[in-house]
């Protein structure tokens, strides 16, 4: 383990390169990669790396970029890419094609908002999108999670109970373009912590047509199997935690990360490093007297509902803050988590920080006080933070 | 840099099990299952894996659990063949096996919307052979225009005949300087042959063009098939030429110009019955194909 001070970017490139290199006495390493700010220093540094056995393509697009590493993949090699916003939204369909087709693809995705018009900030609105494409989907909250994550979601990914592909998502700038010092695991604990992939259904030369035509019924059972990998995740995320522990002296966050909860009556759930700020602001509640508390979801797919319901347990008035929009209807988060909140509390719906819009301590506060001061819930709020 | 390991038709390496097996779905008559046979010939003990995207070509495997096709395939999304093939190509390398990938696409995800995805993989000089069954029409989702339907075809959109002529897909390849690209007679099947195995043994990228009759498409009769690829080679319409490395292409099959092989072509084909087709003008077309290809028809040569 050596210390260093990495872009999110780099610490992704820096956890693939590690990844795929452990797979060399499996079937190799690959993937398409293709830029787009601010991704871009992360495939950048990834075709800098050299690969005993594996192979970077330079593709023409996202959608061939998805379409690359499936292709590796169902030949059964690890694969890797990642990408952001417009970018993420050309390679939809191939996202979702990943997804079906079970292939343990890691993405690492740097959440920027969609366009037009063009904006490069931070929002989370592109891998929402992606929320039933059936990958997962863990949001971090800092670059050393980043890194951390990767080579757990490629663990998590691979087992054999899962079998599903894996969202490794980061903020714009925030993030990707931030330097912090990261702890980067040697080749031998990676090696250690990830066995050589063994695809069940890889292509091999037995004569099998895979993702042709499906009836109706088979259909409906082949998505019951991926429902039922998706249920499994939370189980075998656990075991992956240990084991990560076990190998690397650290342990990776849970799939829902609350704060200062114990005994909170108002709390604000988010994703991302706007849960970073919500901490600073509940410290500075909490000096006040205020029994605030944050909850970060880490993992939206699969949704973690229980998780999230026992970390918000006797809690009066809850906010979950987006920062995303799905235009007619609130924010993602808000509309996902509802269920969660407990029935007797009061729940506010609060979207902010879109396009990349500031959100500081302060702001955080004053969102607290706006719910606090509430006698009833109304409709999602879009909170403009002016300057 | 093309490197031929079979040059001259050797005899037909068998196959234990042929790539289109029966219970396919293909209709009678359909260019595509005559290709497919002659793949499976071509092919004969070499491993290979074939990516299809969507179109007919996938719908010939049945559904699932089953597989009409002897070989094990990806069914992949309509724009990726060459990209999934990609990927697939790079790990049998890396793992030291010599399975041959082999694109297997209709001329909608060839000339349409696999078009950046094919030119990409041309360009990087990726270890897959691109065979096109061109069937002028996309065939699969009920018979709409492609960039490869010709002039004066009637489709489900373009109810009075299409009013622009064919896209030269294979000069397009060529003008990647890919290793190796022809067209492919499946009237000819010396020609056939030869030219898939000559794609199956070429390291890089290697593209063939077969023109595949569609009688459901063509509103043509199943049994003439090859009998349309014969005209259509006699009058020049198809030409059958094969670019190995610089230089002019080799002409398999010489065309005669036959204005009377032209004239039957449109006849034998109910597509063709709407629009006027003037034979003049596709001549003219057809002579600057030719010009084109470095290979000037004789003046006055249009019997
Ligand atoms: C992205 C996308 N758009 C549209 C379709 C619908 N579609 C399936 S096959 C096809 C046409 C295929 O035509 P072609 O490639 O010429 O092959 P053919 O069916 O004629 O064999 C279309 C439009 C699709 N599957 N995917
Ligand atoms: S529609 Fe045409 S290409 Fe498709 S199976 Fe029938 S004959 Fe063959």
């Amino acid at each position: 383990m050596t210390v260093e001070l990495l872009s999110a970017n780099h610490s992704a490139a820096t956890a693939a390169t590690l990844a795929g290199r452990a797979n060399r006495t499996g079937r190799g390493f690959g993937g398409g990669v293709y830029p787009i700010t601010p991704q871009t220093e992360c495939i950048e540094l990834l075709c800098k790396q050299e690969f005993e056995k594996g192979h970077v393509v330079r593709v023409e697009s996202e959608h061939s970029a998805m379409a690359v590493c499936m292709g590796f993949s169902q030949a059964g090699a690890r694969s890797f890419t990642a990408s952001s916003s417009n970018g993420l939204a050309y390679m939809v369909e191939n996202v979702f094609a990943a997804g079906l087709y079970r292939l343990p693809i890691v993405m690492m995705a740097v959440n920027r908002t969609l366009g037009p018009p063009w904006n490069i900030w931070v929002d989370h609105g592109d891998t929402l999108l992606l929320r039933d494409s059936g990958w997962m989907q863990l949001y971090c909250e800092d670059n050393q999670e980043v890194l951390d994550s990767i080579l757990l979601a490629y663990r998590l990914a691979e087992d054999p109970r899962v079998l599903l592909p894996a969202m490794v998502c980061q903020d714009a700038f925030v993030l990707s373009h931030t330097l912090m010092q990261t702890d980067v695991p040697s080749q031998e604990q990676v090696d250690g912590f990830l066995p050589p992939l063994d695809l069940p259904h890889r292509l091999t030369d037995r004569p099998v047509t895979v993702g042709g035509l499906d009836s109706p019924h088979g259909t409906e059972a082949h998505r019951k199997q991926h429902a039922e990998a998706m249920a499994r995740v939370p189980a075998v995320y656990a075991e992956c935690q240990d084991a990560f522990e076990e190998v690397f002296g650290r342990r990776p966050a849970d799939r829902v990360v609350p704060y200062r909860m114990e005994d909170a009556d108002v709390a604000l759930v988010s994703m991302g490093t706007t849960a970073a700020t919500v901490r600073v602001a509940v410290d500075r509640l909490r000096e006040q007297g205020v029994r605030a508390g944050g909850v970060r979801v880490r993992m939206f797919r699969p949704f973690p509902e229980r998780a999230l319901a026992e970390a918000l347990a006797g809690c009066e008035r809850v906010g979950i803050l987006d920062r995303d929009i799905s235009l007619g209807h609130g924010g993602v988060l808000w509309s996902e988590s509802r269920g969660a909140v407990p029935r007797d509390a009061l729940l506010q719906g609060y979207v902010l920080g879109l396009g990349g819009g500031d959100i500081r301590p302060e702001h955080i506060e004053s969102l607290f006080g706006d719910l606090r001061a509430r006698d009833a819930a109304a409709e999602p709020e879009i909170v403009e933070v002016a300057g | 840099m093309t490197e031929s390991l079979v040059d001259e038709l050797a005899p037909c390496r068998a196959r234990s099990e042929p790539i289109l097996r029966p219970g396919n779905t293909n209709c009678g008559g359909c260019g595509m299952s005559i290709g497919l046979n002659m793949l499976s010939r071509a092919v004969g003990d070499t491993p290979i894996q074939m990516v299809i995207p969507a179109c007919c070509g996938i719908v010939t495997a049945g559904a699932f659990p089953s597989s009409a096709y002897g070989a094990p395939v990806v069914a992949s999304t309509f724009a990726s063949s060459a990209a999934v093939a990609t990927g697939l190509a790079h790990v049998a390398r890396l793992n030291g096996e010599r399975t041959r990938v082999v694109c297997w696409a209709g001329d909608g995800g060839t000339y349409d919307i696999g078009l950046a995805t094919l030119s990409a993989a041309a360009e990087r000089d990726e270890d897959i052979l691109y065979i096109c069954y061109d069937n002028e029409i996309y065939g699969n989702t009920g018979g709409q225009r492609s960039s490869a339907t010709p002039l004066g075809a009637v489709t489900t959109t373009t109810p009075a005949g299409k009013s622009i002529g064919k896209k030269d897909i294979l000069s397009i390849l060529v003008a990647h300087r890919v290793p190796y690209a022809a067209s492919v007679s499946l009237a000819h099947p010396e020609d056939a042959l030869r030219k898939l195995r000559r794609g199956l043994d070429t390291r890089g990228f290697a593209f063939l063009h077969i023109l595949s009759p569609c009688p459901t498409g063509w509103k043509s009769e199943p049994s003439e098939g090859i009998e349309l690829i014969r005209l259509a080679i006699r009058s020049g319409l198809f030409p059958v030429v094969e670019f190995a490395g610089s230089g002019p292409p080799a002409v398999a099959v010489e065309p005669d110009f036959s204005r009377e092989a032209l004239a039957r072509y449109f006849e034998l084909q109910g597509r063709f019955g709407k629009a006027e087709i003037d034979l003049d003008e596709v001549a003219a077309s057809i002579r600057d194909t030719w010009a084109r290809l470095g290979r000037p028809m004789p003046p006055g040569d249009e019997r």
